[in-house]
């Protein structure tokens, strides 16, 4: 029977080929859509680069600092006192890093001008971030101690300042400063915006220290947990510490709320201004991310089900025929269901193939720098997911209205 | 075989009710070839459906091998069909998308005929109306009488006790319509298939065994 349907549907799709061009053109340019969209969000989510340790990562990004009157307050990132003395030492963390966010820097070289993202961090940063070395290593804590003002630098950066000359130990100015370079690293992702920069360089080479000693500022925090199951209670180890902050000048702040996010609740938290809270709301992020899809996903559906409805009237006498040697109301929502799913199947692998093009345009086209978006099982898994809902939300309905035809009205062409 | 009794049927539209067919009472015995005739708008066809249980008659009983068939739900009505019943249509209906014999398959496809079988069974059918040769060929690549031959190859390839034919002559030129009947006969006799046939011939009537004359939604003879 299953055999028999795909026949058909087959048959029908190629002897219908005006129909089959327009609903493949309408699955296929929506499902395009809906995958670059997917391999979009999978790359923030499950980042493959630097941050592929993410599912056992905490990020402290921004929070809130109230006065004692609930008057006055600052939202944003905070400063390294804070950091330092309260989140480093959280009991369950694995290892904690502190990072600023990165800065443009302005660097002048024979041949003209070069700006470059510029991050500060410590040495921790690089055991928690994993990156590729290409050459040399990292920044080591002896580094720090000692003011070293070295860099890595990534592969862009490196043909930007020496082309295709040696640039290990060699020095490049950034800002003013002068770094040796220390290592080369691949490109990384802006989309693995805790990882992306262009060069990096020990927070000590900061040209002051006044940053030391600051609860708000442009720093940011990555807690890497033993096992993923440790991140609930770091998450509570970090409320916990939040009424015991040693603040500066109670006086004039005494008070800091926020959270340790993973990185859908980080996303959450910035999307929807959650700073003065400990939980993001995650989960209404997702809900509003499917509802988007879903509606999306409406509209052409709405479009295959009236091509698919005036396609299935066409066919009435055929039902009537099914229906008189004997196909059940049953029988005929499966075959239609199919021939509907098989179409989508076929959508759905052009939209593939459409938005592995439209990826590798996204990435040559410098609009999101050192973009890597390339398809793995995961978004295949979930396109398919998603032909299957779309192919089930285009035909479930027609062929619905079909079954109820009677046998004498599907004869007549579906005329009562 | 099949009882009628007491059979109405009414259309209704917005504005009017037409009473398709009136207190009908009709016998149709097994193995007996019976044709209806009248004039177009008479109810023939209509009667004809219900036989085949393709429509619903708004009163009266309908018995089937002596079981009441009209208490039954639309999926029991298929099945019983898909069993029992082959159709033959005035315009042959044959499905444009599927070759002749996928055509003749589809009454096995509602039944649990494995693959081979239903083919091996299809392919019989087309050879008892002598069509094997075109057995992959489209409904659009036949002449008129090979679609009918076509259509009644599907009408028997599931071996029913019933068929019934609505004008299957009518739109064939009179030797097509003579080897249509030819085969008809045949089938009549030799497996002793009742039919059903309506028709406005009176001489493809006079080759049946019985011939019941309706007139506005009447029997009359």
């Amino acid at each position: 029977m299953i055999y028999h349907y795909i026949k058909t549907s087959l048959k029908v799709l190629a002897r219908r080929k005006l129909f089959t061009a327009v609903s493949l053109f309408g699955v296929g340019f929506t499902l395009i859509v809906l995958v670059v969209v997917t391999a979009m969000i999978d790359h923030l989510l499950f980042p493959t680069g630097p941050e592929r340790n993410h599912a056992r990562t905490l990020i402290v990004e921004s929070m809130v600092m109230r006065s004692p009157d609930r008057g006055s307050s600052r939202s944003g990132q905070m400063g390294y006192r804070f950091l330092s003395r309260h989140v480093k030492t959280l009991p369950s963390a694995h290892r904690v890093s502190i990072f600023s966010e990165t800065d443009s820097a302005l660097s002048f070289v024979p041949t003209g001008k070069i700006s470059s993202e510029m991050m500060h961090t410590d040495a921790e940063y690089w055991q928690i971030f994993e990156f590729d070395f290409i050459e040399g290593e990292a920044f080591s804590q002896q580094d720090m101690s000692a003011g070293n003002m070295v860099a890595v630098i990534n592969q862009t950066t490196r043909r930007n300042f020496f082309g295709d000359n040696p640039a290990l130990g060699q020095e490049i100015n950034i800002d003013g400063q002068s770094f040796r370079v220390k290592g080369i690293v691949r490109d990384v992702p802006l989309i693995e915006y805790h990882a992306y920069s262009d060069v990096w360089v020990p927070i000590t080479t900061y040209k002051s220290t006044t940053y030391r000693e600051a609860m708000m500022g442009d720093f940011r925090a990555a807690i890497l947990a033993e096992k993923s199951d440790d991140l609930a209670t770091i998450k509570a180890e970090f409320q916990a510490m939040l009424p015991l902050i040693d603040f500066p000048d109670p006086k004039q702040y005494n008070y800091m709320n926020g959270g340790a996010d993973t990185r859908i609740e980080l996303l959450a938290r910035d999307m929807f201004n959650e700073y003065d809270q400990a939980e993001s709301s995650a989960a209404k992020l997702i809900s509003i991310a499917i509802g988007l899809m879903v509606l999306f996903m409406s509209l052409p559906a709405i479009n295959l089900i009236n091509i698919n409805v005036s396609r299935i009237m066409e066919r009435s006498t055929e039902i009537g025929i099914r229906k008189a040697f004997g196909a059940s109301s049953r029988h005929l929502v499966v075959q239609f269901l199919s021939e509907n799913m098989i179409l989508t199947a076929l959508g759905g692998l052009l939209g593939y193939v459409g938005a592995a093009i439209v990826l590798r345009m996204i990435e040559s086209s410098d609009l999101i720098a050192y973009a890597d978006f390339h398809l793995n099982f995961r978004i295949f898994i979930v396109g398919l997911g998603l032909i299957f809902i779309f192919g089930l939300l285009s035909g479930v309905y027609p062929a619905w209205k079909m079954s109820r035809l009677s046998p004498v009205q599907a004869l007549r062409g579906g005329q009562a | 075989m099949i009882q009628l009794q007491g059979i109405i049927k009414k259309y209704r539209t917005d504005r009017i009710e037409t009473l398709a067919l009136e207190d009908i009472d009709l016998h149709v015995k097994r193995g007996e070839f019976l044709s209806v005739m009248g004039p177009s708008g008479c109810g023939k066809s209509t009667l004809l459906n219900i036989l085949g249980l393709l429509d619903i008659p708004d009163g009266g009983t309908m018995t089937i091998n002596e079981k009441e068939v009209l208490a039954q739900t639309a999926n029991q009505h298929a099945r019983f069909r898909n069993q029992h019943i082959g159709f033959i249509f005035q315009s042959f209906h044959l499905v444009p998308d599927l070759t002749v014999v996928d055509n003749v398959e589809i009454p096995l496809l509602y039944r649990k005929v494995a693959n081979k079988e239903r083919r091996q069974r299809a392919l019989h059918a087309l050879e008892q109306v002598g069509l094997t040769p075109r057995t992959n060929h489209y409904p659009t690549q036949l002449s008129g009488g090979q679609q009918q031959r076509v259509a009644i190859a599907r009408a028997i390839v599931g071996e029913p006790d019933i068929i019934l034919a609505d004008e299957p002559t009518g739109n064939l030129d009179s030797q097509m319509g003579d080897e249509i009947m030819d085969i008809l006969t045949t089938l009549n006799k030799q497996k002793a298939t009742s039919i059903v046939m309506v028709t406005h011939d009176q001489l493809k009537a006079d080759q049946t065994n019985r011939i019941v004359r309706m007139f506005d939604g009447r029997v009359v003879d």
